[in-house]
């Protein structure tokens, strides 16, 4: 088991790193100059040449890597030039959000898709199956901003249950943080929750043609515990270990549902610092998800383990 | 090796041993939107601590007659006639009440544990589920139990084996743990499915033994599905041949392997390496697709003896312990 997960973790070192350096490197070899391009047209040319050199950006480029590669190793992610403030102190009170919202999505991904993916194997063939089916297929194919956008008009312009915008933290409640958190994670979840959908069903309908299935009916075992025991302890594997991958998707998707539902997350905050041409906060932010996204696949290795024994005594 | 006279062996048919009582069973599978017969009109009994053989070649229908038995037939099957568990007809009964019959009278040892037992729980969480669930005990007093079967069955260790998973075994405590958990409920029937096809010829021998030592220790009525003549001989008491989903001969096992009655069954014999023969003699042609049987007797395109009489389906007695579908069966018989 500890094997096993050392491997994982040193597998987890790459998803960090390969993101950051495409970000490094992005930032620097782009056409024109940043500090110029940060600076705007009216700058100076020695206000340039000082944001150069607290940049670093006067130095070679594998000195400049050498420093950065520091500044990340000692958790010190320079200056924000448009908030003025250090980085690390700004990316926590963004990434709360995100990381609630995307754990929140997830877990919705996976209640739905694993509860429409049973009854759907459950009921194969018939008209209840073909409708899971073909709404996953919909829900496959919509846009996050679109479903968005569908969420808003329907619960909340018209029905009025929710919100139409903006957050409350869970610190000033549970039930007013949920209500704020809900449809922007439930249109977040909603492609994943497909496609563990479609993907629950198949893994179930191939598990009850196993012959430990029709062992545990052998023995006398009710039904509902051959099911809900016997058959959900294997058909739910492929679920988790797509979770990891899903959660890579909602993070990309992140972006475009903080903007509609106005949350003040990392995404939003990322596309304002793109937009700024802030590249220390735009460095800090991927970092953020890249470390989000690496902790949460070590913990669903950690689930599959727990899930699978064959994987832990390899 | 039992050697006993055919004639003695014969269990009187009295209803009050037999545990298990097949009548005219068939079972016919759902195929392209047509019901299509895969076994047909198959009558034999069990009797308490009698081992019972079903054999034939691959695909005549064993596995479907013991899915049957049991209940678990593929979805969509359809499974008529009569069949009679400790007295009582089964056929009829709510898919509820029939799983109560799994396990607590009638136990299963499948072909390949490795895939019949479950992959990512414990062997011990099998055994007490199956013993909770099926006995009505606590947790604590299954585990005793499942120690306890577990040591009958042989295996070593019994309590650490509980802790393990079945692919941390080998393939004979794999099928020692398929043994003690069919046993674990105090069945009064036991099917085994091939039960030692898949293992190492070393293995086997150790696996018949033990279960020949159960079939006396509990006074078991078991069903032996093989497709091994030797086996037959030397494991069971009476044997029943399948040929293309139908019984073609019922008799002693002695009988049925040293003179058999219809010519199929001696074609089984001759198509292996004997001690009177060390001349293998194939059955000509092939065994007949499900759907594609031919009218009459079965095997009376494969059959030497074969004439205008065997168009029409040979009868089997239903009466007799001993009998055959044959219009002309082998004179030692006749
Ligand atoms: N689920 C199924 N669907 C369709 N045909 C089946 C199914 N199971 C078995 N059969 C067919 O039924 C016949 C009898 O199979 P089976 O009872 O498994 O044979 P045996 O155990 O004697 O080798 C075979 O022709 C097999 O191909
Ligand atoms: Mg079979």
């Amino acid at each position: 088991m500890l094997r096993y997960l050392g491997k994982r973790f040193l597998l987890i070192l790459p998803t960090i790193f390969v993101p950051l350096i495409m970000v490094f490197l992005l930032l620097r070899l782009s056409p024109g100059d940043p500090a110029g391009m940060m600076l705007g047209d009216q700058a100076t040319a020695d206000q340039i040449a000082a944001l150069r050199e607290q940049l670093g950006l006067d130095r070679p480029l594998h000195v400049q890597f050498l420093i950065w590669l520091k500044g990340i190793v000692t958790l010190d992610l320079g200056q924000s030039i448009f908030f003025r403030e250090p980085v690390m102190e700004i990316i926590p009170r963004y990434a709360g959000v995100t990381i609630l919202l995307t754990l929140v999505a997830l877990t919705l991904a996976v209640l739905i898709g694993v509860a429409m993916g049973v009854i759907s194997a459950l009921n194969r063939n018939n008209p209840i199956d073909r409708g899971v089916v073909t709404t996953a297929v919909l829900g496959i194919s919509v846009p996050e901003f679109w479903f968005a956008l569908l969420l808003i008009f329907l619960f909340s312009v018209t029905l009025r249950w929710f919100p139409v915008s903006g957050y409350t933290p869970p610190s000033a409640g549970l039930i007013a943080w949920g209500t704020t958190i809900f449809l922007p994670a439930l249109a977040l979840g909603v492609r994943q929750s497909a496609l563990m959908t479609r993907m629950m069903r198949s893994s179930m309908l191939d598990v009850l043609d196993e012959p430990y299935i029709t062992t545990a009916r052998a023995q006398g075992l009710p039904e509902r515990t051959v099911l809900g025991r016997y058959a959900m302890r294997t058909a739910s594997i492929p679920v988790v270990t797509v979770a990891g991958l899903s959660a890579g998707y909602m993070l990309g998707g992140v972006v475009a549902i903080e903007i509609i539902f106005s949350l003040p997350g990392l995404g939003r905050l990322l596309v304002e610092a793109v937009a700024r041409r802030d590249y220390p906060v735009v460095e800090g932010g991927v970092l953020t998800i890249a470390l989000v996204l690496a902790v949460l696949n070590l913990l669903i290795d950690v689930l599959y383990a727990i899930l699978d024994p064959r994987i832990r005594y390899k | 090796m039992k050697m006993t006279d055919p004639e003695t062996t014969m269990p009187a048919a009295t209803a009050s041993q037999e545990v298990m009582r097949a009548e005219g069973l068939s079972v016919a599978l759902p195929i392209d939107g047509r019901m299509v017969p895969v076994v047909t009109d198959v009558s034999f009994g069990v009797s308490r601590g009698e081992a019972v053989a079903l054999v034939g070649e691959s695909g005549c229908g064993k596995s479907m007659t013991a899915s049957a038995i049991i209940g678990l037939p593929p979805r969509g099957a359809q499974v008529t006639g009569r069949l009679i568990v400790n007295g009582r007809e089964v056929l009829g009964l709510s898919p509820r009440q029939r799983r109560k019959l799994c396990g607590n009278e009638i136990g299963f040892i499948f072909q390949e544990p490795m895939t019949a037992l479950h992959p990512t729980l414990r062997i011990g969480r099998q055994m007490t589920d199956t013993i909770c669930h099926n006995l009505g005990l606590s947790r604590r007093a299954a585990t005793e139990r499942a120690v306890e079967i577990l040591d009958t069955v042989g295996i070593p260790r019994p309590r650490a084996i509980l802790q393990g998973y079945v692919h941390q075994l080998s393939g004979g405590m794999r099928q020692r743990v398929m043994i003690a958990l069919a046993l674990s409920c105090e069945p009064s029937l036991v099917i085994a499915d091939e039960p030692t096809t898949a293992l190492d010829v070393t293995i086997q021998a150790q696996v018949l033994d033990l279960m020949e030592r159960m079939r006396k220790e509990f006074d078991l009525g078991m069903l032996f599905i093989t497709h091994d003549l030797e086996v037959v001989r030397d494991f069971c008491d009476r044997a029943v041949v399948m040929y293309s989903g139908d019984v073609v001969e019922r008799g002693s096992a002695a009988g049925v392997t040293r003179a058999p009655a219809h010519p199929y069954t001696r074609g089984l014999i001759e198509a292996v390496p004997g001690e009177t023969t060390d001349r293998l003699v194939p059955i000509p042609g092939s065994v007949p697709q499900i759907g594609a049987w031919p009218e009459g007797c079965r095997f009376a395109p494969r059959c030497a003896r074969a004439d205008a009489k065997c168009r029409t389906h040979p009868p089997l007695d239903a009466e007799n312990p001993t009998a055959v579908r044959c219009w002309h069966p082998l004179e030692e018989i006749a």
